[in-house]
């Protein structure tokens, strides 16, 4: 098999992290819930994974970096965490449906206001318009930090630059990119960063988290056991058991912190370049395929991700004639994204996506071109 | 029943500030261990660092140290 579908998750993993998954299930008790050796083992383990992470994003409180099963509850805890009756958003065309469900569903229960940095025709968001839609009650500006669909990058830069002007906190939706692009949090501005562990960090799925800066306060979106204050009614105030309720994914967690290990002595930089040669590879190659239509930009850096439809081919049935002749993962369809497809035009029949790892060959990518060159003749 | 002795008992606001001042005490071989907070103490946290009181001394070595945290220090028979 050919896998080409990193943006949905890596199914490659380092095999340390397995390992260190089986080793947890083996040995490792529930953090927080108690002082034996089995217990200590799990809060160490949680503790390790917490230090590598705040390491790998430039974060220097690892007590806030909290976990979550996913990035879609990590940017549910920040926005439901965040927001009040009458708040006002600003949000992006190329924001995934974990961030978009959320601020309509806040909209509808809590009169949260939303607008949206809109994208052109060719998926780039017009930064010019940020002023436009400030507003009084504008609280929190929102974006993804790589496109799922085009693998276009944010500017973080100007984005934040405006949140600083204008006293925004700054939530940065790193599902596509943590692990795989640098992230510094202090040198970039971000307040909030929420993160999947399944993508480009290559652990476990049902992991993921959020790193809140201090100063950003959050209400819990889940209350209930932390193993700390046990007397108290109220979820702790102190960070990270304020939004971590429940027994953590101690397992899970292991397989991250190995996985986050890996990529710290592999280096970020290194997985990036390479991404970035497989991207430009593929890009390249499609240019000899007739009747390839790419969406996006495909000038400077960029995430692994791109979106195309091949002349005469439904993106459904094409994935499905990958899949089957040349046993090649990718995914067609609308990808969770809707209004980056509307943006482009495409939300009518979708694309089919490519999307590729640490783990991905030049071969990979030359067996993908064939197949589609074969499917274009 | 084993035998009680004295014992400097710290306690923490969170389980991740206790984990942290283990790793500061193991880089620094300061002695101690992780234990259950007695029953008698009205901690934060369900860990407490548990050490002889001999060595209080010791734990200037970790005063300072950005991001340590402890609730309270206290002496007991443990």
């Amino acid at each position: 098999m050919i896998y080409l579908n990193n943006a949905a998750t890596t199914l490659q993993k380092p095999p340390c992290v397995a390992r260190a998954v089986v080793e947890a299930m083996e040995g490792q008790g529930s953090c927080g819930r108690g002082g034996h050796t089995s217990e200590l083992s799990a809060a160490r383990t949680v503790f390790h994974t917490r230090q590598a992470l705040a390491r790998l994003f430039a974060f220097p409180h690892p007590e806030r970096v909290v976990f979550t099963a996913n990035a879609t509850q990590a940017l549910n805890t920040a926005l439901w965490g965040l927001l009040n009756p009458g708040d006002h958003v600003i949000a992006t065309d190329w924001d995934h449906n974990s961030v978009l469900r959320p601020l309509h569903a806040l909209a509808r229960e809590r009169g949260v206001k939303v607008d949206y940095l809109s994208a052109d025709r060719q998926g780039r968001l017009e930064y010019d318009r940020l002023e436009g839609l400030l507003l009084p009650s504008t609280k929190l500006l929102v974006g993804t930090h790589a496109s799922n669909l085009t693998g276009n990058l944010l500017d973080v830069e100007r984005m934040a630059a405006f949140a600083k002007q204008h006293g925004l906190i700054f939530l940065l939706d790193a599902a596509q990119t943590a692990g795989s692009t640098p992230i510094s949090m202090e040198t970039m501005g971000v307040h909030l960063l929420a993160f999947t562990g399944h993508k480009g960090l290559m652990g476990p799925q049902g992991t993921g988290g959020l790193c809140v800066a201090p100063g950003v306060e959050l209400r819990p979106l889940l209350s209930g056991g932390t193993g700390v204050r046990s007397f108290e009614e109220d979820q702790p105030a102190e960070y990270p058991e304020h939004l971590e309720a429940g027994t953590l994914n101690g397992h899970g967690l292991a397989g991250l912190g190995a996985a986050v290990d890996f990529i710290l002595e592999t280096g970020v930089e290194a997985i990036h370049a390479h991404e970035l040669a497989l991207t430009e590879r593929f890009v390249r190659g499609l240019r000899d395929i007739p009747g390839v239509t790419l969406y996006g930009h495909f000038s400077g850096d960029r995430a692994p991700v791109v979106a195309l439809n091949l002349e005469g081919w439904d993106p459904a049935s094409a994935a499905d004639e990958l899949s089957m002749q040349y046993d090649i993962a990718v995914r067609p369809g609308i990808h969770c994204a809707p209004r980056i497809h509307r943006a482009l035009g495409t939300q009518d029949t979708g694309c089919l996506r490519f999307s590729f790892g640490w783990y991905t060959t030049d071969e990979d990518i030359d067996a993908a071109l064939s197949a589609l060159k074969e499917m274009a003749q | 029943m084993r035998a009680k002795r004295p014992t400097l008992v710290i306690t923490f606001p969170t389980t991740t500030a206790a984990l942290g001042w283990e790793k500061e005490c193991i880089e620094k071989g300061v002695p101690g261990r992780l234990i259950p907070v007695p029953v008698t103490i009205t901690a934060d946290c369900g860990l407490a660092w548990a050490m002889p009181p001999q060595e209080r001394g010791r734990l200037a070595e970790l005063e300072g140290l950005e991001g340590l945290a402890y609730s309270a220090l206290m002496e007991m028979d443990l």
